[in-house]
Order: structure tokens, then C-alpha cells, then sequence
């Protein structure tokens, strides 16, 4: 839909400038202007570029070099040991599967409930049903904060405060508003002609979710997952607050205490870095255009 | 499944089946009860004095009194409305900046989009830890100005009052432009070019056109990244936590981060309950302006 209109902008540039008179000095200003674009747009990427940068580089320094010369030095010196130390010492491994166990059940109970629900509101007439979607974005736009410590003496009633399943609940529970949202924008636009002819054809209810609108909402179903992917696995706030067991801690938060027992050993904490943004970057690569399509979903749709 | 007749208006079952309610009403529930009941919760807890573990006593408005002689409070009222000011006012402008360089589809353009919003994917906590190698006491800045010989300009970057709270903002600006970047080329390749083309055919500068021609029709879009700005900022609280805690002395003290410590540190339930209430009442009005944006679209289509 965007992509159509952009191409069509760059094929009219070259159309609607090359009738003027002066043509060689156009061009000499366009190349002009081309550098100039250029130059720019390479000195911003290398500025966004170069903080991240310099983390890969010092996580393959010793200790030795980066306290002798400094981390903007040129390094002199090459080692996987940080690797091997943040990983063994800083236990990161089980600090990862902490994260998989969390993130992956949030992402697709989240994104099935929500179809669920936007499944519903979409394409039947239920009463109240926009006064239902409405209540149901309300409560993700609600600051964080007011829910910590309700939530956080609710699942200590309930006796799951301290495990990876109280974070899953929250999550999901928290999550549900925006995805549905988002989601029964783009199910309001399949043709009703699909729904009526299965229905004709005796499908009931859950057959025409399951095997017809859900495979043709795939697009948006795959933004939000890569979307929800990297929200949930780089959350930060919910761990420190419904997680005390140091064994329990996901990624990001384990993370963040070796930060303090390192606290002068740069490179290994560069090593935890560079892993703990390895999964997202992940994600973010092989989603890239459903990702960048899903930033833009919920705002401006 | 009532008639067959064929009908082009838009045709829906009369009354939908049940399993139609079951679909909505268990998302539905499932976010009441994770986060409307906590939510309410969280008011009434903030009229009382309570330490979590002893007898609650009730106070009445005491704790929101009480907040207006609290210095710390009203630091982090303060440094809250400067992070809205310079973080969520440097995020428009510089993300509506390079929206406008990067909009339009031309060789090379990919790889600078892809640097501007790579950042996205990463967790403040990795995003916290990149910057703190910058703006550590022998970190990246303080090598470098050492280096060109500004060696009285160097300083503890996040230990002093002075400086902490704007070394925050920026590492938190570099993650957050990248992202108002994305929803303003969503709004620019939306809009009609041939409008554009007019304005230029009648002799308009690129400024004018900026100014008379994109600005109007991108309204709708810039009042989403003002909400969304408002709405971050009033949530930040993992790149704070993460870099100072909120400190030295309070300095970089957030609402988001006062709230927490209250409550997790201190233990000062109805008191930090209040101070979540504050920020929540700071979020309704973009809350609702948000929402109303939401239905007057919905009933458009």
C-alpha cells in the first residue's frame, strides 16, 4: 500500500524535472545535492552506528588492554574469554532460557487471544462492541506504575509471586488491548463475501476463524509477533518486580546485576551486552519488514 | 444461514453464536482482571498508610499532601518535565528531521534508515550499558577529550548532578529517534504527491511547501508521535534504573522511578500508590485524546 505510492513519487521526479531549460547546470546541481545527501546520511548512520560498535570491539578486549589504554583506543589485543567468562560466571545461559520460557508462550497466547477477541468484535454485530475495543486499548495506555503494586500483592494471594509464569500472565493480560486493537483494524477490511460464502458452505463459528480469517491476517499477525517478540524479551520493569530468585532472572535483568559485580571489568560486561541484544537482533533481521510495518500499525491505520 | 438472498449491502448474522461471546469475553476478562481490578486497587490503595506487612491504616489524602512538601517528589515532578521537554521535544524534531532526508526510495537509503532504527530492537538495559561505556569516568567521552587535549572538560558523567540526568536523555534519545523516524515516513508515503508537485509547479520554496503543504497534511500523524512522546516519557523508567538508579543525590529521579523505590526500597506502599496515581493522572488526558482519535477513525471507516 505505502510502497505502491513511493515508487510512483520516484518515477515522477526524473519526469517532472527533465523538461527544464537548463539542463547541465540541473544536473550539476543535482549531483550536487546527491553528495550532499550522501555525505549526510553517512555521517548520521556512522554516529548511530558507532556506540554499538564500540561495545563488539571491547567485548573482544582483555581486561588488561581496556584498563591500560583506554575503551576508544585502538585495540591490541584479541580474546573470546569475556565471551566464556559472562557466560559461565554470569550465568547467562540460563538467564536466556528464563527469557525463551517468558517471551514465547506471552507472544502466542497474546496474539491468539487477541485475534480471539478482535475475531469477535470485527466481524459480528456484538453489542457494545466498539465500547468494548475502546476499554480494552484504555488499559494498555495505563502507566505501568499503577499496577505494580496491586498486581505484585495479587499474585503473592495466589501464590505465584517469584515464578516465570506470574510474569506470562501479567504480560499477556497487560499486552491484549493494543493487539486486539491493532488487529481488528485489519480484520474490518477482509471482504465479508469470504465469511458468507464458508458460511454457506456450513462452516460454523471457529472453523471460519481458524481457516479463514486467521490465515488472511497473517501480515499483521507476524508485525505484532516480531513486535511483541522484542517488547517482551527486553522487559525489564516486570522481572525486578514480580521476580526475587536470582536464578529466575531473564536476560535483561541478569544483565543488569553483572553490571554490578563487573563493575570495572568493561569487556565482559561489553561480552553480556552483545548477547543479551543477540536474540532481538535476531528477530528484528529476519522480520525486518513486518517489524518496521508493525512500528507503524497501531499509530497510524 | 437466515436467507440466501443475494444482498450487496454489508450483511451480518443477526444474533451472532455463542461461541462468538466466549471469543471476546475471555480476552476480555483476562485483561479485567490483570489490569482494570489491579488498577482500581491502586487507587484506593494510595489513602492508606501501609508497609505490606503490618495492619494497614487508612489516611485519606494525607499521602498526596504529604507529596507536595516531599523535595524528592518534586525533583522528579521536575526532571519528568524536563525529560518531556528535551526528550520527547529533540525525539520530534530530529525524528521528523531525518524522516524528511530518508523518505523518499534512492540508493543507499536503506542502510541509513536501518542504522537510524536498529537501535529499536535493543532493550534500554543494553541501550544503558552501551551508553554507560561512552559516559563512564574511563569511558569513551572522557578518552576522547582527554585525547584532544580537553582534559579540565572531562568528569564523572553519571556521578555528577550536573550532568546525569542530560547523559541519560541522550542515550535514551538515540534509541527513541530512530523509532519517531518510522511513524513519520509512514505519514509522509502516505500523503498525495501530486500536491507536492503543484506547490513546486507553482514556484512554492522547499521550506513553503514544508510549511504550507506537508506540515497541514501530516496533522494527524504528528498529534500520534505527540501522544506516543507524552506517553513514553511519562513511562520511562528502565534506561534511568538501569544507568543511575535515579541518582547521584536524586538527580535523575523520574516519577516512574521515585514511584518504584518507594514502593520496592522503601516500602512505602500507599505512598508510592499516590505517586503512581500522579502519573497516571499526568497520562489521562493524552489517554483519552488518544482514544477519542480512535473511535472518531473507527466510525469513520
Amino acid at each position: 500500500m505505502t510502497s505502491t505510492t513511493a515508487s510512483r513519487r520516484v518515477a515522477e521526479t526524473p519526469a517532472a524535472s527533465a523538461p527544464r531549460p537548463a539542463i547541465r547546470r540541473g544536473s550539476r546541481r543535482r549531483r550536487a545535492a546527491t553528495a550532499g545527501f550522501h555525505t549526510t546520511g553517512i555521517l548520521i548512520s556512522f554516529a548511530w552506528f558507532l556506540p554499538i560498535l564500540i561495545v563488539l570491539i571491547t567485548s573482544f578486549r582483555t581486561f588488561d588492554d581496556v584498563a591500560k589504554h583506554g575503551i576508544a583506543s585502538v585495540p591490541k589485543s584479541f580474546t573470546l574469554d569475556t565471551y566464556v567468562q559472562a557466560w559461565n560466571q554470569g550465568g547467562l545461559f540460563p538467564a536466556l532460557v528464563n527469557s525463551m520460557i517468558v517471551t514465547i508462550p506471552t507472544v502466542i497466547l497474546s496474539l491468539l487471544l487477541a485475534a480471539a477477541a478482535a475475531f469477535g468484535l470485527s466481524r459480528f454485530k456484538i453489542p457494545f462492541r466498539r465500547t468494548i475495543l475502546l476499554i480494552m486499548l484504555a488499559g494498555n495506555l495505563l502507566p505501568v506504575q499503577m499496577l505494580l503494586i496491586p498486581v505484585t500483592r495479587i499474585t503473592q494471594q495466589v501464590d505465584i509471586y517469584d515464578t516465570l509464569g506470574a510474569l506470562i500472565v501479567v504480560q499477556v493480560a497487560f499486552g491484549l488491548g493494543f493487539y486486539t486493537f491493532v488487529l481488528y483494524g485489519f480484520m474490518r477490511s477482509i471482504p465479508h463475501e469470504l465469511q458468507e460464502a464458508a458460511t454457506l458452505d456450513g462452516a460454523g463459528v471457529g472453523r471460519i476463524f481458524i481457516q479463514v480469517i486467521l490465515p488472511l491476517t497473517r501480515p499483521a499477525l507476524a508485525a505484532l509477533g516480531a513486535l511483541s517478540f522484542t517488547w517482551i524479551f527486553n522487559d525489564l520493569l516486570w522481572s525486578i518486580t514480580l521476580l526475587q530468585s536470582s536464578e529466575k532472572l531473564p536476560i535483561t535483568a541478569a544483565v543488569l546485576s553483572l553490571q554490578g559485580q563487573y563493575v570495572s571489568s568493561w569487556s565482559v560486561i561489553a561480552a553480556a551486552t552483545v548477547v543479551a541484544a543477540i536474540p532481538s537482533t535476531i528477530v528484528f533481521l529476519i522480520f525486518q519488514r513486518s517489524f518496521i510495518g508493525g512500528l507503524a500499525l497501531g499509530s497510524v491505520k | 444461514m437466515t436467507t440466501s438472498t443475494p444482498v450487496r449491502e454489508r450483511r451480518r448474522i443477526k444474533v451472532p453464536p455463542p461461541l462468538v461471546f466466549v471469543l471476546v469475553l475471555v480476552p476480555f476478562l483476562i485483561e479485567a482482571v490483570g489490569v482494570f481490578w489491579p488498577a482500581i486497587q491502586g487507587i484506593s490503595l494510595s489513602f492508606l498508610r501501609w508497609n505490606g506487612i503490618g495492619p494497614a491504616t487508612s489516611v485519606g489524602v494525607q499521602n498526596y499532601t504529604d507529596l507536595f512538601s516531599d523535595p524528592i517528589f518534586l525533583t522528579a515532578l521536575k526532571n519528568t518535565a524536563i525529560w518531556i521537554v528535551l526528550f520527547g521535544g529533540i525525539s520530534f524534531v530530529a525524528g521528523l528531521g531525518v524522516a524528511l532526508l530518508f523518505q523518499s526510495e534512492r540508493r543507499g537509503v536503506a542502510i541509513y534508515r536501518t542504522a537510524m532504527f536498529l537501535p529499536i530492537v535493543f532493550s534500554l538495559v543494553v541501550t544503558a550499558l552501551i551508553w554507560g561505556a561512552f559516559f563512564q569516568p574511563n569511558g569513551v567521552l572522557n578518552n576522547v577529550l582527554d585525547a584532544v587535549g580537553l582534559h579540565d572538560w572531562t568528569r564523572v558523567w553519571l556521578g555528577d548532578p550536573d550532568t546525569a540526568l542530560y547523559a541519560v536523555i541522550i542515550a535514551a534519545l538515540w534509541r527513541e529517534i530512530g523509532y519517531v523516524m518510522v511513524l513519520f515516513i509512514a505519514g509522509l508515503k502516505a500523503l498525495d504527491p501530486s500536491v507536492q508537485e503543484a506547490a513546486r509547479v507553482d514556484g512554492a520554496s522547499a521550506w513553503q511547501r514544508f510549511r504550507f503543504v506537508t506540515l497541514p497534511q501530516l496533522r494527524s500523524v504528528i498529534m500520534v508521535v505527540i501522544s506516543v512522546l507524552l506517553i513514553d516519557s511519562l513511562r520511562s523508567f528502565d534506561i534511568v534504573w538501569a544507568m543511575t538508579g535515579g541518582g547521584p543525590f536524586h538527580s535523575t529521579e523520574l516519577l516512574s522511578t521515585y514511584m518504584f523505590s518507594t514502593a520496592f526500597s522503601a516500602h512505602a506502599l500507599g505512598y508510592a500508590s499516590a505517586i503512581a496515581v500522579v502519573i497516571f493522572v499526568l497520562a489521562i488526558a493524552v489517554i483519552i485524546s488518544y482514544l477519542v482519535r480512535a473511535l472518531s477513525e473507527e466510525k469513520e471507516s
